[in-house]
């Protein structure tokens, strides 16, 4: 069981030529991913770390004889919806978007189109998801051997709104001999393609996980819709959330960090969040290097629904 | 990006919403002429960028040009939580007969844009939320399907409302749902939008918010309403170390040097990224620290970057040391920070042993970074070191350092009447329970 990737997931990358994504496509290269094509239009023929770029998706579709699992878009702002349309019209179902400066109607329409299209998007503006020691997916953790000392396998799910975050929490995890499942980058706009909520089901359903580790940020619901669903769900797997940004609770009207940091009322400052996550029975730890003793009390505590594997449809 | 009220009325008319007759004015005498034109008792308003407009004094209400113009020299000398008006706007005095609300804003749980309408408008939405919440329709509209006015109807219709009012309402909300789309507006909302004597409807004051990340492809509008490309319309204007650590990121593509606050603290920061600068600003706080800055420093910037970002930070007074932090870095070279900001204090006479108080950047090239830091002989850290534990050495080594718990942060201003409509997107769907 795995979390949207495993040994036998194959990906593309879109706007493979350009500079980060040449070191992306050698960073899941060396980590173990296999990626099976790249697109940037006009670039048909040619080969980046022995990966073969197309004009289109289409076109590697019908080149390569199957349609990828998933694809890393990483192209300009400008042309990143029309390169999420084109990798979810050809069947492609897990769609990771690393740009970052999109407009916020942009993304609501490739939100909106992945779910009529049962396809899942992660980001934008994110680095991407990792198995350790399998695959990755994105530049999360850099360049393989950088990764490799940051990520360890282990029984924590990481979600986190910062990609840099995502591996200094995994770090520490790792460090402190627990270790990761799965570490989910989601983004940090205002508008994500999957919100902490949306992925505690698979979380949920994979028996390798046995807590979850998030990072917040002020501004937004996400945290709001996650007490819910914890709430609501009954969930078999115990909680630690890290919030940063507690001073911006004091200047409101003034964004920082991520574009979706924004305190615009009551309701998505630090403080509130940090009193509705802990309402629904989610630690909230002062410190990052808390986490894992958090974690460890909580597994021992037996916390979540009691005993044995719950799954929630 | 915030618009000026004055800005979003030229908005509305460009879309065809109805508007009262106004003007937009920079002297007491074009105001007086304005109210001239538009003929009967006016109302001025102050065209700024906060809230708090008419307790602070900054609307008046005149019967003649001649009082129109005494008020307009009044207000345009007000200035509002430190904010110098842009001018003042002055409009007709509408016979209204019924006040409404109507907004369009994004629900970030949904992901979709939805429309907040109310019959009970021109107070605060959020308030009507709480009080009087089935005076509030709401729906979301898809942004992939053609826009269709039912939706906006169906908003409408929540609140109870029919006959003419919702045939004659419904065209302007699915209008304020096209013109939202159409700009990449954030927030578009009339309040109070009105019903006259004669039975027509009549935007009164529009707030609207424009995407920063959309500008690019609004520059036609912007340059129609004369909105300069540097003017960001923060919540507070930037200041000269602001402005120059702008200035820094900007002459120099490699990496990025973001978010350049000046606060008034003793300490120093070079931090980044968005989250690592995020959490360790708070853990200076924590440990009894007062920052003199926040930055976001990332994308494998060059020495010259970090080293002129480093300089800014050195050369604010009040500063003693600085803390040089981040995150496990992968983009990011550590040893090329480093050469930055030792650079930096050794062009500037300092030592850097002495002004670093700690230099906490794990990751990237960071054997070949501590082998840089260890020749100037600064203390630093790897990634066994916390984050925190981090900020904490860095406060200690500063005066007052270890105080009790954080101060409160220099008086940023607060705005209390920044349109609530973003406060109330997907209330009541997630927050409440």
């Amino acid at each position: 069981m795995s979390i949207l990737i495993d040994e036998s997931t194959t990906f593309i990358v879109q706007g493979i030529t350009g500079r980060e994504a040449v070191n992306l496509t050698r960073e899941c290269l060396d980590y173990g991913s296999t990626i099976i094509g790249g697109v940037t239009p006009g670039r048909r023929g040619r080969e980046v770390h022995g990966v073969p770029v197309f004009d289109s998706v289409a076109q590697l579709v019908e080149a390569t004889g199957q349609v990828p699992d998933g694809s890393v878009v990483t192209v300009p702002p400008a042309f990143t919806r029309d390169a999420v349309f084109e990798a979810i019209e050809a069947g492609v179902r897990l769609v990771v978007i690393v740009t970052e400066r999109i407009p916020r109607f942009d993304v609501a329409q490739m939100v909106e189109l992945a779910a009529l299209r049962g396809a899942r998007i992660i980001g934008p503006n994110c680095l991407g998801l990792m198995r350790p020691g399998v695959a990755k997916m994105g530049g999360i953790g850099g360049p393989a051997r950088d990764a490799a000392k940051a990520y360890g396998a282990g029984a924590v799910g990481v979600m986190s709104r910062s990609g840099g975050m995502t591996t200094e929490i995994s770090s520490t995890l790792t460090a402190a001999g627990l270790g990761v499942s799965t570490a989910i980058s989601i983004g940090g706009d205002a508008i994500i393609g999957s919100t902490y909520a949306e992925l505690m089901p698979l979380f949920e359903a994979d028996e390798q996980t046995q807590a979850i580790v998030i990072y917040s940020e002020p501004g937004g619901r996400m945290e709001a819709e996650l007490a819910r669903w914890v709430t609501e769900n009954n969930s078999r797997l115990p909680i630690v959330a890290f919030m940063a940004g507690r001073f911006m609770d004091e200047m409101p009207g003034m964004s920082f960090g991520h574009a979706g940091t924004i305190v615009e009322g009551k309701a998505d400052t630090a403080a509130e969040k940090i009193a509705r996550l802990e309402a629904a029975g989610i630690a909230v730890a002062q410190e990052i290097a808390e986490i894992p003793d958090l974690v460890r009390e909580r597994l021992g505590a037996g916390a979540g629904s009691g005993s044995g594997r719950q799954v929630v449809a | 990006m915030r618009f000026f009220e004055y800005e979003s009325r030229r908005i509305l008319e460009r879309e065809r919403i109805p508007i009262t007759q106004s003007g937009h004015a920079t002297t007491p005498e074009e105001a007086r002429r304005i109210a001239d034109e538009v003929g009967g008792p006016v109302v001025i308003k102050s065209q700024v960028l906060t809230g708090g407009r008419m307790k602070a004094g900054g609307v008046k209400f005149a019967e003649t040009p001649e009082e129109c113009e005494a008020y307009a020299r009044d207000i345009l000398a007000l200035e509002i939580n430190g904010h110098v008006p842009r001018g003042v706007l002055v409009a007709a005095k509408a016979p209204i007969a019924q006040e409404y609300y109507a907004g369009v804003i994004y629900d970030g749980v949904r992901k979709l844009p939805t429309f907040v309408f109310s019959d009970m408008g021109g107070i605060d939405i959020e308030e009507v939320a709480e009080t009087h919440p089935e005076h509030i329709g709401r729906g979301h509209f898809s942004t992939v399907l053609p826009h269709m006015d039912f939706r906006a109807k169906d908003a409408i219709a929540q609140t109870g409302l029919t006959g003419r009012e919702l045939t004659r309402l419904t065209p302007i909300l699915s209008a304020l749902a096209r013109l939202f789309v159409k700009y990449d507006m954030t927030l578009a909302e009339i309040n109070p939008l009105v019903r006259l004597e004669d039975g027509s409807f009549v935007a009164v004051d529009a707030h609207m918010d424009m995407e920063n990340e959309a500008r690019p492809r609004h520059k036609a509008l912007l340059a129609e309403l004369g909105v300069g490309e540097d003017e960001t319309r923060e919540a507070r204007e930037a200041t000269p170390f602001e402005i120059e650590g702008e200035r820094i990121d900007s002459v120099d593509h490699r990496g990025v040097a973001g978010n350049v606050t000046e606060f008034d603290g003793n300490l120093g920061l070079v931090i980044g990224a968005g989250g690592g600068s995020l959490t360790l600003f708070d853990a200076v706080r924590r440990h009894g620290g007062r920052p003199a800055n926040y930055c976001e420093i990332g994308g494998n910037p060059s020495v010259s970057k970090a080293a002129n970002l480093t300089k800014l930070v050195l050369q604010k007074p009040g500063v003693e040391k600085i803390a040089v932090m981040m995150s496990i870095v992968s983009n990011t070279r550590v040893d090329i920070v480093a050469r930055g900001v030792i650079k930096a204090c050794v062009e500037l006479g300092f030592d850097p042993a002495e002004k670093i108080a700690i230099f906490r950047i794990p990751g990237a090239w960071e054997e070949e970074g501590f082998k840089i830091l260890e020749r100037y002989g600064v203390e630093y850290a790897d990634r066994s070191v916390s984050m925190h534990e981090a900020a904490r050495i860095a406060v200690e080594k500063v005066s007052g350092g270890g105080a009790d718990g954080a101060g409160p942060l220099r008086g940023e201003e607060t705005d209390a009447e920044k349109p609530p409509a973003e406060r109330l997107a997907g209330a009541g769907e997630v927050v409440e329970g």
